[in-house]
């Protein structure tokens, strides 16, 4: 097993660098807000059940509760209409080697710096395509937009007309899915889609367009400016919850130093 | 409160219409072995402590054992969890009579009625009564907190300022409605403290000039501290018995011309400026066949001087509303013209929980069989004592009064 | 007239807050008639059904005719006063620390004697109007005012200590979300509270009432989320001192029952909010009122819940929403008698229908913030402990006291068509 031994070695001496795609599990985290008479995502909630103390004398613990999408998380096909029938569809399914694997991440911080609603299009990606190679079949697709950067109403960025975050259009979707068939798509923001993602045709076409393909989603990313444009390997393991839609997780990236 | 004016001796409507039959005399009675156990301000002893030394002293001035006695009366507020019946088996008593009086500052008296009539029917041979109770550095304040249900629900919820509070209500409203100054009830307690000074048991041991009183420190106005008796650990006892038991004992004794109790009297009247007295005390003087004018002394029941004020007139020395020109007119101590509270009262004294009730009694027996001592009244030969008890919520409930006579020994 | 109450100066670091103490607690079974008239302000006595005439102190017998149907009854409050008393020493802490107290002797109307207390400008043997106020032990007990208001006469000690005035108090409103928020704060400034903290849940998101806090110079906008336990204690450990009066606003509600709804999901959030958001604000904010109860001008005084009168009785169509304020019903009561070891208050508005997006298909009347922001703060006033503010809460309180079965059917009555 020298592979092993080597990636230890690479690890220990730093010329393999981890990097934490992962938000803090807050109560404060944003979480996806539907129209009310909808049901709502569980926010991340921690209750002490002890503290060294007469509940328990010699240790502390907390019961958590959340919803399958809080925080940093991992999206199944059958969170999604269209993946309902999707083999393997539930996170306790899903074969483990879809859970690590190469990454590359489109950075469109510029583009979502200048526009709350900017959209990833296929042109965008033919551009990076044109930079860095084509996508490669079966790796996870990584949009950054510096939006982990923004802190309380402005993530959400809700108006009167709903949130305005950047997201892929249903073409540039299209195009992943079914010219590169990728993994996955993530995400800095609360959702793979745009925030104004509902009025498109479908609506939400990340979710229905990625999740009717078995493909999946990650969202809430953070710390994707530290991530190289490609050659990196992603670690996304959901917790394995029977039937589960989806998995709050830590998401880890492995990038190769290039001193 | 133009009824109340008009109240001194006069039996009122609504108090059980009057009485239908004579009460019989108590002819044939004998209060023997007057008892005082010196009072104490506080005390680390108990009720059963204090009564047992009141008995044992009473006993032994009679020259009895306690297994020779078949009757008992007790009064204590402090006996919790006992009663009379727990004290028999404490003291080793076995008494074929047995009473519990909780009455208070009107206990004495009545509690003599009780016996009175018991020796008369044969019912004991000889009844001890005795009250006495103890007093520890928070038994006032745990007493007034379970004192009474009306008390507990409408009273001591409004400042709790516990007796002292109902009687600066009654106070203010006499000073109002009869024009008394606080100079006037200053006159009761500096005789009072006159009087006290020859008695050795007294709490009180310092003179008391009306300038003190005047000047004393606000309790609940227009009362101030000299107004108010001091809680202290105490008992008092006598015995009851026929008059030939008491010859054939070679005591000295006094026999009871009347005597009457009353509880609840005038319940309409919307402040209390009179006392049940007023419905029986015609009844007393006609048992005891004399008149103001023929008292040697007087021993009314004084936790505040309102209170004996309302005595002195309800009891017929003078009328309604007039005494405070009476003890402006008189000199209240032991040497003067109308002898009041001769051993110095509750006022002086110390109120010993239930033995305030007695108090007055007993001092009363000594007068008359001349064993008094240093407040003795040169020539004493009758006493008028009256008592007063239980604030049950906003004024006294329970009045006695009893008239007594030196008897020939 | 009464001296005007002083804003109180800040606190002496160096000196060790007063320990709270009560007047006396214990009462009669039949006195506690009086207690539950004052909840509500109401002046009731015992009126005997059998000869009419009036009892006090309260009585399981009438003492002019000894019938034993003694039924509780709104009576004529008018008297005169006849003898008083200024009580400048007492065996019982509470009143000792705050001696001299006024108390007299009312020869009512209507028939009884009432040893009560009295407020300041009652001039002596004057006439006099008594109310019946819960003290600081939660007992009704009888106070006497002028027939005429006085000038500032809301600020006498010995009635200000029965009362929970907003007057120079610092109040903490736990939800800025609904549209209550910015009114209840107005009315509160109004009654001279001087500041107003406000919970604002999920910062991330907007809050449609921001413009009209900020316009509020005494409004404080505070993070708060009563669903989050870290977030109530946090807060309690920053203001947690400061808080004199808590009202809690916080609210969630759906429409629907068991059959009506496929899943716990909203009861579980209508929970969260509703009976559990009441504890985690209970053990994050109560320890440290209840500590302070005797803490001067602005000692901490009452905490307030908002509660749906369908916390008695169910509302249709709202049947989970109507078990989670039953819950809180419930909660409030067992902590009313943990706050009242204190002295705390805890005080119930009990309202109908609220004009808001929920109770939108439901047909008039219903409660407006101003109907109910104008019934808290009269509560506070009057130191109540269960208000009903509108025509629906009052309707169902009546007909609850008439006859719970009767009402539990009538409530529910064609329900079964809706499904």
């Amino acid at each position: 097993m020298t592979q092993l031994a080597d990636l230890a070695q690479a690890l220990a001496s730093g010329a393999i660098r981890m990097v934490d795609l992962t938000h803090r599990l807050d109560p404060d985290f944003p979480v996806i807000i539907l129209p009310p008479e909808f049901g709502q995502c569980a926010r991340f909630r921690m209750e002490e059940v002890s503290a060294y103390d007469h509940r328990g004398p010699a240790w502390k613990w907390h019961n958590i509760s959340m919803s399958e999408h809080t925080g940093t998380h991992f999206d199944a096909p059958s969170h999604w209409i269209s993946g309902r029938d999707v083999a393997h569809g539930a996170v306790d399914e899903i074969p483990l080697q879809a859970f690590v694997g190469p990454v590359v991440v489109i950075d469109c911080s510029e583009g979502a710096a200048a526009d709350d609603d900017f959209e990833l299009t296929v042109a965008e990606i033919q551009s990076w395509e044109a930079e860095h190679g084509p996508i490669p079949e079966d790796a996870w697709v990584l949009m950054r937009t510096d939006w982990s950067k923004r802190r309380g109403a402005a993530y959400l960025n809700m108006q009167d007309d709903g949130p305005h975050s950047p997201g892929p259009d249903p073409e540039a979707m299209r195009y992943l899915v079914e010219h590169r068939n990728i993994r996955g798509f993530g995400t800095e923001t609360v959702g793979t889609d745009a925030g104004q993602g509902m009025h498109y045709v479908p609506p939400y076409p990340a979710h229905f367009i990625l999740h009717g393909a078995g493909k999946y989603g990650l969202q809430c990313l953070n710390n994707l400016d530290q991530l190289p444009a490609t050659g990196a390997m992603l670690i996304a393991a959901p917790l394995k919850i029977k039937g589960g839609t989806g998995s709050p997780l830590r998401v880890l990236a492995l990038v190769e130093e290039t001193a | 409160m133009s009824d109340s004016r008009a109240a001194g001796g006069q039996a009122v409507d609504q108090n059980g219409g009057g009485i239908s039959r004579p009460q019989q005399s108590y002819e044939g009675v004998a209060l023997v072995a007057p008892t005082s156990i010196p009072y104490q301000r506080y005390s680390i002893e108990t009720a059963h402590w204090w009564i047992a030394r009141a008995l044992g002293t009473a006993l032994r001035t009679a020259g009895m054992k306690p297994a020779e006695l078949d009757g008992f009366s007790v009064s204590s507020f402090t006996l919790f969890p006992d009663t009379a019946v727990g004290l028999t088996q404490h003291l080793g008593l076995t008494p074929r009579w047995l009473d519990h009086i909780p009455m208070g500052g009107a206990s004495g008296v009545i509690s003599l009625r009780k016996a009175a009539r018991a020796v008369q029917a044969g019912d004991a041979d000889i009844v001890a009564c005795v009250a006495g109770d103890t007093n520890h550095i928070d038994s006032f304040r745990s007493l007034l907190s379970s004192f009474s249900r009306f008390a507990m629900d409408a009273s001591y919820p409004y400042g709790y300022g516990g007796p002292n509070a109902n009687f600066a209500l009654l106070t203010d409203r006499y000073m109002h409605e009869y024009g008394a100054t606080r100079e006037d009830f200053g006159r009761i307690c500096v005789a009072q403290r006159h009087n006290a000074l020859n008695n050795p048991g007294a709490v009180m041991k310092k003179p008391l000039t009306l300038e003190q009183y005047l000047d004393a420190r606000p309790i609940a106005d227009p009362i101030a501290l000299f107004d108010c008796v001091m809680p202290c650990a105490g008992a008092e006892a006598f015995l009851v018995m026929t008059v030939e038991e008491a010859q054939r004992r070679n005591l000295p004794f006094a026999t009871i011309s009347g005597a009457i109790e009353r509880h609840n009297a005038h319940a309409s009247d919307p402040i209390q400026l009179r006392g049940g007295w007023t419905i029986d005390i015609d009844d007393l003087w006609s048992q005891a066949g004399c008149a103001p004018a023929d008292i040697d002394l007087l021993q009314t029941y004084d936790d505040y001087p309102v209170i004996s004020m309302m005595q002195i007139e309800d009891l017929g020395f003078c009328a309604k509303g007039t005494a405070a020109q009476f003890v402006r007119d008189h000199d209240l101590t032991v040497t003067g013209d109308f002898p009041h509270n001769t051993s110095g009262g509750q006022l002086s004294g110390g109120q010993a929980g239930a033995a305030g009730g007695f108090i007055g009694l007993v001092e009363a027996i000594r007068q008359v069989t001349g064993q008094a001592g240093p407040t003795q009244v040169a020539g004493a030969s009758r006493a008028m004592v009256s008592g007063f008890g239980m604030i049950n919520y906003d004024r006294g409930v329970c009045s006695s009064a009893a008239i007594l006579q030196g008897g020939q020994a | 007239m009464s001296t005007p109450l002083q804003p109180p100066p800040k606190k002496n670091p160096q000196n060790r807050t007063l320990s709270p103490t009560r007047p006396p607690e214990a009462r009669s079974r039949a006195a506690l008639g009086l207690t539950a008239a004052a909840a509500e302000g109401r002046f009731a006595l015992q009126v005997c059904a059998a000869c009419g005439s009036v009892q006090y102190p309260p009585r399981d017998a009438c003492s002019t005719c000894l019938s034993v149907n003694l039924p509780w009854r709104d009576i004529d409050p008018h008297g005169d006063l006849l003898a008083e008393t200024t009580v400048r020493t007492s065996t019982n802490l509470y009143f000792r620390e705050r001696a001299p107290w006024r108390l007299g002797s009312v020869k009512l109307n209507a028939g009884p004697v009432i040893l009560c207390h009295v407020h300041g400008d009652v001039a002596p043997r004057s006439p006099v109007r008594l109310i019946n106020r819960l003290d600081r032990a939660g007992q009704g007990v009888l106070f006497a005012l002028p027939l005429d208001r006085s000038p500032n006469m809301e600020d006498d000690p010995q009635l200000r200590a029965l009362t929970s005035d907003p007057k120079h108090r610092r109040v903490l409103i736990t939800e800025g979300r609904s549209d209550l928020a910015p009114v209840l704060a107005k009315a509160l400034v109004t009654a001279g509270a001087s500041t107003i903290f406000v919970g604002v849940s999920e910062t991330w998101r907007p809050n449609p009432q921001q413009q009209a806090l900020s316009e509020i110079a005494q409004v404080e906008i505070l993070p708060l989320d009563v669903t989050d336990a870290s977030s109530t204690r946090e807060l309690a450990g920053e203001i947690g001192g400061k808080v004199d009066i808590l009202i809690n606003t916080a609210r969630f509600i759906r429409p629907g029952s068991a059959l009506t709804r496929a899943d716990t999901a909203f009861a579980q959030q209508e929970m969260d909010v509703n009976y559990l958001g009441l504890m985690r604000l209970a053990q994050s904010f109560g320890p440290g009122m209840c500590a302070r109860t005797a803490d001067g001008v602005n000692a901490a005084t009452a905490w307030v819940n908002i509660l749906s009168a369908h916390a008695l009785m169910p509302a249709p169509g709202f049947g989970s929403f109507s078990a989670s304020q039953a819950a809180a019903l419930s909660l409030s009561q067992s902590l009313r008698g943990e706050f009242r070891g204190a002295g705390l208050r805890l005080m119930n508005v009990f309202t109908g229908p609220t004009e808001d997006d929920w109770h939108q298909p439901l047909p008039p009347p219903k409660v407006l913030p101003r109907g109910l922001a104008r019934s808290i703060v009269a509560g506070l006033h009057d130191g109540l402990e269960d208000v009903y503010c509108g025509d629906v809460a009052q309707d169902l309180i009546a007909r609850m006291r008439r006859d719970p079965k009767v009402l539990e059917r009538e409530m529910t009555m064609g329900a079964a068509d809706g499904l």
